[in-house]
């Protein structure tokens, strides 16, 4: 089978029922997916199959064939996207282990909404677990991406 | 954050320990082999200049999202004259070098860091700066006092002279290290205190570049699962990997101490073969084992309770008396990177890669294990996808160790996340009866407390539990800020084989929701303002007084609430550090709602402020997790609950506001990482009791309001 991830192909010999996450992770080694339950309940998987957000964890790599997988590492180049900025900008990690998560859920809500309301940042980003606590300083940093989009 | 002891409790456990442990931080003139093998200048184990510019700190704490790296750079850099954005930091080895001085050894819990390395990072930066100028000094053939540092360079106004740091790395690695260097005055400070220094980790954060234990990759690595027994002091009785060894990418299984693990190509292999592998289990004496069972075991186990500390005279007082007993559950940390750990176990040596707040811990079990000594045993401490105290346990890292070992490879064992909520090591299950008589002016005249919990230091500070006293037990019971005239405390073990661990502010994040509710159940009865009558028991100690006040100011306590609001304030204290907070608080779906979170801190000295709201907050959050929803449940022996679904967190739209005032203080600088758990869930309580007047004294709030 042959993986489109971040713009390269990666050919990976494994079963068509093996979650996306893990052959991202193990097999590719994009390791910036994170893995939180296993189960879509967290969020720290997610990446971006053809633009939309996905849980990867329960994403069977065979859904994938064909598509344009996006990870982490491949939403900017250079920690350019404006919610990299933002994240920077507003200090948001902590511990850091659910940004990932959180970058690339944030960053299929802004593809598809460019100015959300609160209501809709609180309703897209509540299926990502943050135990940090970093939940206020997130929905700062999407506004604030958001707005420099708008204002570009 | 970090998780251990409170302030109170590091003196019991430094008188305790003797000066055996308590260890001064020793500053070799050499650096370590890995900083010497290095390019540059290293004058001690913390600070590296290399010719071309840049800064090495070493770091000795686990970062798990505290900040700790940034504090670290912050002292050192502030000292050295450098800025932050050419200081690079590396995680310690573990080395005798970098001891902890509370600990004795490579360990990051207790909200200490701060504490333990405000002074031993700014002398190490202080001393490297002093060499430079020094050595620049020399070269010019002018007195070092007449030259000045900022930015990297040493400069000799009156010649007009000029020298980078990494221009002058090899003169100074020449020079004898001076044994005292002057510190700047706190007036001084560029960096410490100031709120736009910004974190040195989180660059790596919003790129997926940063490396946590889960992460670990090195050559020839292959991936375990283990299945473990699913009652607690169960054991392995048969197996049959048959079915399992036919999984695809399944390499191995093999019995090890703490179950049977699956060895495969991959983390998801491993796991299929764990479905595929069938284990008879001994269930052992607690097959029949139940929360129920427990509590009522709890409760029965108070008269029996022991003495541990009084003051006065309780049975000469008199007054009116007011009885309430209050109940918390077992608890699960679930750090959102699942427990886990790397090693390689060879004939020659031993390499531990771990997401740990325990290095030293780490090599202790390395060496266990393999059987070599410790300078074979090296421990790789990674970034920490959360720690909460429950990487102070290294039961992934012995079983990293031991399948390593028997498969000769290198080995990352990663638990699920149902191994990782039904295989912690829990925050204590504890009843807490309290009684407390008011004198004829409604003031607080007596206070008896009893605690009932499992104790964490009998199996992880054993030198700490004596007579089946736990003194940790007692925090937020036995170190209260109040004066109160006559006092008792008492505690009782309860051990019933549930394994117990440190969980961010630990026994405080439970007894302090007894006390400070049954403080508001006093006030009550006395027909006292809950803030006045902690107030008057509180004359003698200004930063408790300062707290309260500032949060009581901040929120308008007190002040006129819409319909169906109210407000709850509870002080708290950790880690040396007060806080006192303000819940603004409603009742939705037979649960609490809470909208805003209002908090005042007193942490003495300031690192990092901005470090200090994120991680206030952020313990804020998580005590709300644990207080709203939070419950391990036992039943025939084994946890009920499993994944996010059933062992439910703080999501977004739960998630309040929480505004962190600081109170100034030029304290030493103490605590922040755990201080906000312990006040929010009485905070949360008596706001509930001005709702609907019942006196919530079971937790979680969703069992008491259902």
């Amino acid at each position: 089978m042959i993986l489109h991830i971040n713009g390269a192909e990666h050919p990976v010999d494994v079963p068509s029922d093996m979650p996306l996450l893990w052959v991202i992770r193990d097999v590719v080694g994009f390791t910036g997916t994170k893995f939180g339950c296993g189960v879509a309940q967290c969020g720290a998987c997610t990446v971006h199959l053809d633009g939309h957000a996905i849980r990867s964890c329960i994403t069977p790599v065979a859904d994938a064939a064909g598509k344009h997988v996006t990870t982490i590492e491949g939403l900017s180049p250079d920690s350019s996207h404006p919610l990299q900025k933002a994240w920077i900008s507003q200090q948001v990690p902590q511990c850091g282990y659910c940004q990932s998560g959180q970058i690339m859920q944030a960053a299929s809500l802004l593809a598809h909404t460019p100015k959300p309301s609160d209501a809709q940042i609180a309703e897209t980003m509540n299926g990502n677990i943050c135990r940090c606590g970093c939940y206020s300083r997130i929905a700062d940093a999407i506004r604030v991406a958001a707005n420099e989009g708008a204002n570009a | 954050m970090s998780t251990t002891f409170s302030r109170g409790s590091f003196i019991r456990l430094t008188s305790a320990l003797g000066a055996g442990l308590a260890l001064g931080v020793q500053m070799p003139a050499r650096a370590t082999p890995e900083a010497a093998a290095d390019a540059g200048f290293a004058p001690n184990v913390w600070v590296r200049v290399a010719p071309d510019e840049s800064v090495t700190i070493y770091v000795s704490k686990a970062e798990m999202g505290q900040g700790v790296a940034t504090g670290f750079c912050t002292l050192a850099s502030e000292e050295l004259d450098v800025p932050l954005d050419r200081v690079n930091y590396v995680f310690a080895p573990v080395s005798k070098a970098y001891a902890d001085p509370i600990f004795g050894d490579i360990t990051t819990g207790g909200s200490t860091s701060m504490l333990s390395f405000f002074l031993p990072l700014r002398k190490a930066g202080a001393t490297a700066r002093a060499m430079l100028v020094q050595a620049a000094a020399a070269g010019w053939g002018v007195a070092p006092g007449e030259c000045t540092t900022a930015n990297g360079v040493v400069t000799h106004a009156a010649s007009q002279r000029h020298a980078t740091y990494g221009s002058l790395t090899a003169a100074a690695a020449a020079l004898p290290v001076p044994a005292d260097v002057a510190l700047k005055d706190p007036g001084a400070f560029t960096l410490i205190g100031k709120k736009s220094v910004q974190r040195v980790d989180v660059p790596a954060k919003v790129n997926g570049t940063a490396k946590f234990g889960i992460d670990v990759n090195v050559p020839e690595m292959v991936y375990a699962s283990v299945e473990k027994p699913p009652v607690f002091g169960g054991t392995v009785a048969s197996f049959d990997a048959s079915a399992a060894k036919k999984v695809h990418g399944v390499l191995d299984v093999v019995q090890i101490s703490s179950g049977v693990a699956v060895v495969a190509t991959n983390t998801w292999a491993a796991k299929q073969g764990r479905e595929a592998l069938k284990v008879a289990w001994h269930d052992g004496p607690n097959a029949n084992l139940s929360s129920e069972e427990l509590f009522a075991d709890a409760r029965a186990l108070v008269p029996r309770a022991k003495l541990t500390g009084s003051k006065g005279n309780v049975a000469a007082v008199t007054g009116r008396t007011l009885h309430a007993t209050y109940q918390g559950p077992f608890l699960a940390h679930a750090t959102m990177e699942p427990v886990n750990a790397t090693a390689h176990v060879r004939a020659d040596g031993v390499d531990v890669w771990a997401p740990t707040q325990v290095a030293s811990r780490c090599q202790s079990s390395a060496m266990r294990i393999s059987g070599l000594p410790a300078d074979r045993c090296s421990v790789h401490t990674t970034l920490l996808g959360g720690g909460f105290g429950r990487k102070l346990e290294v039961d992934a890292v012995e079983d990293a160790l031991e399948v390593s070992k028997a498969v000769g490879k290198p080995v990352k064992v990663t638990y699920t996340r149902e191994d990782d909520v039904q295989h912690d090591f829990y925050r204590p299950s504890s009843v807490n009866v309290v009684s407390g008589t008011l004198g004829d002016a409604g003031n607080l005249v007596s206070l008896v407390h009893t605690v009932v919990a499992p104790s964490i230091s009998r199996r992880w500070l054993p030198v700490l539990y004596k007579d089946g006293i736990d003194p940790l037990a007692l925090d937020g019971v036995a170190n209260v800020a109040y004066a109160v005239p006559n006092t008792e405390v008492r505690y009782a073990e309860q051990e019933r084989g549930i394994p117990v661990g440190f969980m961010r502010a630990p026994a405080a994040n439970f007894n302090t929701f007894a006390t400070e509710s049954f403080m508001d159940e006093l006030a009550h009865a006395a027909g006292k303002d809950p803030v006045a009558f902690r107030l008057a028991l509180l004359s003698h100690d200004p930063r408790a007084t300062g707290v309260l006040q500032a949060v009581a100011a901040k929120a308008a306590y007190g002040k006129q609430m819409p319909a169906g609001r109210a407000q709850g304030i509870a002080l708290g204290l950790w880690g040396g550090s007060y806080g006192a907070l303000v819940a603004d608080v409603s009742l939705q779906d037979k649960n609490v709602k809470v909208h805003h979170v209002t908090i005042a801190v007193d942490c003495g000295t300031v690192v990092n402020p901005d470090i200090v709201q994120t991680q206030v907050s952020g313990a804020v959050l998580y005590g709300l997790a644990m207080a709203r929803t939070g419950k391990i449940t036992i039943k025939n022996g084994r946890v009920e609950q499993h994944n996010f679904y059933d062992y439910t967190v703080l999501r977004h739209d739960d998630a309040p506001r929480v505004d962190v005032t600081i109170v100034a203080s030029s304290a030493k600088p103490t605590g922040i990482g755990e201080l906000g758990v312990p006040p929010i869930a009485p905070a949360i309580g008596n706001a509930v009791f001005k709702l609907n007047g019942k006196r919530i004294r079971t937790l979680p709030f969703s069992d008491a309001l259902a």
